[in-house]
Order: C-alpha cells, then sequence, then structure tokens
C-alpha cells in the first residue's frame, strides 16, 4: 500500500499523475489519507490518526478505507502489493 | 476534544474536454425537515422506509389550483381522482375542500360512499362498470360516464328495470395533437362514434344525458391540446342544443396535468418546462368561452385533476443500506426503497435527496433499492453527494400513484403518515405484517407437515 512515485497532492485535494496526465480532485478526507499514505504511514496508523480526529466508528472507517484504497487502485495510483 | 464530523474519503477523476449538455451540476440542500418536523426523528418514530404527505401542501396546491380556474370561468368543480391516492385521510382533505369523488371500479365507488361522500357527488368513471354497481350508481343518482355501447346496452336494460333514469354524460376521445392518442377509452369524436352515441342516448328517452367526458392522456406537457378538446367538447354540446334544445349540464375535463416531477429521457428538469395550473386553465377555458355555447348556459367545467394536486405534497423517506462498486468503478448505493414503493421510479428522474448536511463533494451514482431482482433501479446513473451506510435521504414529489400503484413484493408496505398544519404527525395507514399477509392465504390441510 504504496503511493506511487511522482503523484502530486496538493493541500486543496488536486492530484496529479505525471505518468498518464490524469488528474483527480478529492474531500478533504481523501487528501489526509493520501498525503499520510505519501508520508509512507501503514494502515494502523492512518487508522489511528483518523479514527481519534474525526466521529467516525473505528470498523466504518476501515470498512470506508479500504474502498479508498481500491478506488485509488483502480486509477492506477499506488503501487501493486506484489 | 470534540470529534470532527466525518464523511467518506473520495476521489474522482477529472474529465477533460467538452462539457456535457446535460451535465447540470446539482445544487441542492439536505431536507432535514418536513413542515417543521425533523426526518431523523420521524424514521426514528415510524421506521424507515416512510411515506409522508403534508396537508398543508395538499390544501395549498388545490387551493392554486382552484384560483387558476375560478378566476377564469364562472362555474368550476373539482372532483378528486381517487386512483391517484385513495387513502381515506387524503380523500378526506380533498372533499373537506369540496372536492367531489372521482372513482373507476366498485371497490373506489364503495370507498368513497364510506368516506361519507353523497352518490350525487360521485362521478363513475372507468370501462370496468359491473351490472351490480351500475344499479347501485343509478339509484344513488351518480354520474355515470358510459366508455362502450355495451356499456349504454346495460343501462338501457338497468333503466327499465330500475324505472329510473340514470344521469349519464359520454366519454369521448379525440385527436388533439398529442402523441399518444388515447382512443381506448369512450367514444371517438372523429369518427363520429361519439355523436352517435348521443344521438342513441338522446332518441332512446332512457338516459338522462347531463354532461360531456374527456381525458385526452396522461403528464400532458403542453396546454394547448386541452384548448383543442374544450373547444371539440363544446362543439358537441352546441349541436346536443341545436339538434334536441337539450343543454347539458357539465363538461369534465379529467385529469392528465403533469406533476413537476423529470421524465426519463427529458432534456430539462420538469420545474423549468411542465405548464402551470394558470396555463392548463387559460388553455381549457378559453375552448369553453370562445366556443358557440351561449353565454347563459355555459356549462360546469369538472376537473379530475390528480398528479398535479397530490404529488408535492408526497415524501419518502429511505435509509442507506449500503455503498458498494460495480465493476466499472462506478460507486452504487442501496437504500430501502425500491420500486416496489416508488413506482414511479420506472418513467421519472426522481429527485434523491441526503436529510443531514453534506459536503460538495458528488460521484457518479447507481441507486438500486434493497429487492433481489435486477429491475430494482431508483438512478442508473445520477451524481450524487457521499452517502454512509445508515444515512437518510428524502424523495420528493411522490404523492401520486405510489401508494396506490405499490406492490406487496419481497418486502411490506411501510406506514404512511399524514402531518397536519399544525405540524402533527398522524399514521394514517400501518404498516403490513406478516399476520395480515398471512391471513388471505390458505394451506390444505395434506400440505401442513413436511420432513426435511
Amino acid at each position: 500500500m504504496k503511493l506511487k512515485k511522482n503523484i502530486a497532492v496538493s493541500e486543496s485535494g488536486f492530484v496529479f499523475d505525471p505518468n498518464s496526465g490524469d488528474s483527480f480532485s478529492m474531500n478533504p478526507f481523501g487528501a489526509e489519507i493520501l498525503n499520510l499514505l505519501k508520508q509512507e504511514k501503514d494502515f494502523d496508523k492512518i487508522h489511528d490518526t483518523m479514527t481519534k480526529k474525526y466521529d467516525v466508528p473505528p470498523g466504518e472507517f476501515d470498512k470506508y478505507f479500504l474502498d479508498f484504497i481500491q478506488t485509488l487502485k483502480q486509477f492506477n495510483l499506488i503501487e501493486n502489493d506484489d | 476534544m470534540e470529534k470532527q464530523p466525518f464523511e467518506r474519503p473520495f476521489i474522482k477523476k477529472l474529465q477533460s474536454g467538452m462539457p456535457s449538455k446535460f451535465g447540470m451540476k446539482m445544487h441542492f440542500d439536505p431536507i432535514t425537515e418536513i413542515d417543521g418536523l425533523n426526518v431523523k426523528d420521524l424514521i426514528g418514530e415510524y421506521g424507515s422506509p416512510l411515506f409522508i404527505l403534508s396537508e398543508k401542501t395538499i390544501r395549498k396546491t388545490l387551493s392554486t389550483a382552484k384560483r387558476a380556474f375560478t378566476t377564469r370561468y364562472p362555474k368550476v368543480q373539482f372532483s378528486w381522482s381517487y386512483k391517484t391516492n385513495y387513502l381515506d385521510a387524503v380523500c378526506s382533505v380533498y372533499h373537506q375542500e369540496g372536492s367531489w369523488a372521482e372513482v373507476v371500479s366498485g371497490f373506489e365507488y364503495d370507498k368513497a360512499l364510506s368516506n361519507g361522500i353523497g352518490g350525487k357527488f360521485i362521478i363513475f368513471n372507468g370501462p370496468d362498470k359491473s351490472a351490480e354497481y351500475l344499479e347501485k350508481a343509478i339509484q344513488n343518482n351518480s354520474l355515470i360516464h358510459i366508455d362502450h355501447f355495451d356499456e349504454m346496452y346495460m343501462l338501457n336494460a338497468l333503466s327499465d328495470k330500475l324505472n329510473k333514469k340514470p344521469k349519464v354524460a359520454i366519454r369521448v376521445n379525440m385527436d388533439t395533437g398529442i402523441y399518444p392518442k388515447w382512443d381506448r377509452f369512450g367514444f371517438n369524436y372523429e369518427n363520429g362514434e361519439a355523436w352517435d352515441a348521443i344521438n342513441r342516448i338522446m332518441i332512446g328517452e332512457k338516459l338522462d344525458l347531463v354532461g360531456l367526458h374527456t381525458h385526452i392522456g396522461t403528464f400532458i406537457l403542453a396546454a394547448n391540446p386541452y384548448k383543442i378538446a374544450a373547444g371539440k367538447l363544446a362543439d358537441l354540446a352546441v349541436n346536443i342544443e341545436n339538434k334536441y334544445n337539450h343543454n347539458i349540464k357539465y363538461i369534465d375535463m379529467g385529469g392528465g396535468f403533469a406533476s413537476r416531477n423529470t421524465l426519463k429521457g427529458a432534456y430539462l428538469p420538469g420545474t423549468d418546462t411542465v405548464p402551470d395550473f394558470d396555463d392548463y386553465a387559460e388553455a381549457i377555458t378559453s375552448g369553453l368561452v370562445n366556443s358557440h355555447i351561449k353565454p347563459d348556459k355555459l356549462p360546469l367545467l369538472i376537473l379530475e385533476t390528480g398528479r398535479a394536486l397530490i404529488d408535492d405534497a408526497g415524501y419518502l423517506l429511505g435509509t442507506v443500506l449500503a455503498n458498494k462498486r460495480l465493476a466499472d468503478g462506478r460507486r452504487s448505493t442501496i437504500m430501502d426503497i425500491g420500486v416496489n414503493l416508488l413506482f414511479t421510479s420506472f418513467w421519472y428522474e426522481h429527485i434523491i435527496t441526503p436529510a443531514q448536511p453534506f459536503s460538495h463533494h458528488t460521484e457518479e451514482t447507481a441507486i438500486y433499492g434493497p429487492l433481489c431482482m435486477n429491475i430494482d433501479v431508483l438512478r442508473e446513473n445520477v451524481d450524487f453527494p457521499l452517502l454512509k451506510k445508515n444515512d437518510h435521504v428524502v424523495i420528493k414529489r411522490i404523492g401520486a400513484y405510489n401508494m396506490t400503484q405499490w406492490l406487496q413484493f419481497i418486502t411490506l408496505r411501510p406506514r404512511i403518515v399524514l402531518i397536519d398544519e399544525k405540524g402533527k404527525s398522524h399514521c394514517i395507514r400501518k404498516n403490513e405484517t406478516l399476520e395480515i399477509f398471512k391471513a388471505f392465504e390458505k394451506t390444505p390441510e395434506h400440505l401442513l407437515n413436511f420432513k426435511l
């Protein structure tokens, strides 16, 4: 679960992938998670940070997080695990 | 430290190129209250899904429609179309406002009587009127709108049997320049069948021809066809007077006025394109007052408007069951509202609004109902805010037909709540239960036991 190199992430939630030329927009929660991924934080750390800060039950956060990661994979923004 | 509100994380690919001509951005606010009552509280008290009807909106819409017609024509009578929504509480609101009852079956006829409506204020329409109910309608002096010759012969026979002259109108179908042209109900104007039916009634002297009726179609998005229809009925009325020196007492223009919903495939939203009551009223009344009917003989104008009067008063509240991702990457949201409850989702692009605050971020979403059936789709593809499981939604403008055409299919039907003018909620139809459903069934003795 590692963000691909060269992916540019702005604070306002704008993402640019120089490999494909595609750009993306995110809501603040997506931006915060992507920035944590960019800092190479692991799942536990991201989980901890987000559930402490936001009003979301831990189990529920995991569900949305996994779905978000799935979407990032679909957009080719993270490295394959293998 | 208090935690901040959470929204599920979301990323969307930005598409370059020409903006889509269908890509009108959705700008709307959450619907957190209906007539002063909190949506979340209503669901907490009565469950989800939940139908809500606003008494205030029903009365206000009818008053707007009445004003549009009565300011243009001297004699106007509304008659509530039972099939559009025949909940007793709803019918009673219309009857309190002076509306008669317009029914299309024996069941609806009895329902109107049970609501306390006098027989002479019931208009009996439709192709299926049994001899039993025609007899009842004759005895009650109801207004019987003849649909076909077989019905006319039946009425002639009943007139002899009861030694009573039934009060009748004929339903006339006609070309008003719209498609589809409804020709399955009543007698055709253009081919002379309607005039033939009138002559048979007048010469037969067994029936009292008191009115002429038409119902040109449904969800009519232009007002002018009503002007053409009114003109054609007025011509028939004038011909009757010229030939028989008989004045008909009323012209019934039926229903068919569109509500402000958006039809599937429509280019612009219904709120921008649908004629209002003033447009329809102007067309109909100008068709009548500009006809050759003598001013002192102008008949009563009856309107059987249903959909346009009640759609805005109805809301369907529901809850998000799950979010998932489709094979093409699109989001899909599953709600506890299916096509079994929202029958009109087969032809409207219903506006589904979150019942809690949401951010401006939206995602292309397919919205499905809870049924294990592929056809259970509320919106195929809509730019929709990011909702979480257990979030609530409100679907507006669902007052017409959904509470009569709904299906007991896979799930049981939920409660219906009326919010009165003082903002108090009343459950006007209980939710169905397994016991109620099973009470109609009977299993033969030999099928009662089995071993697996």
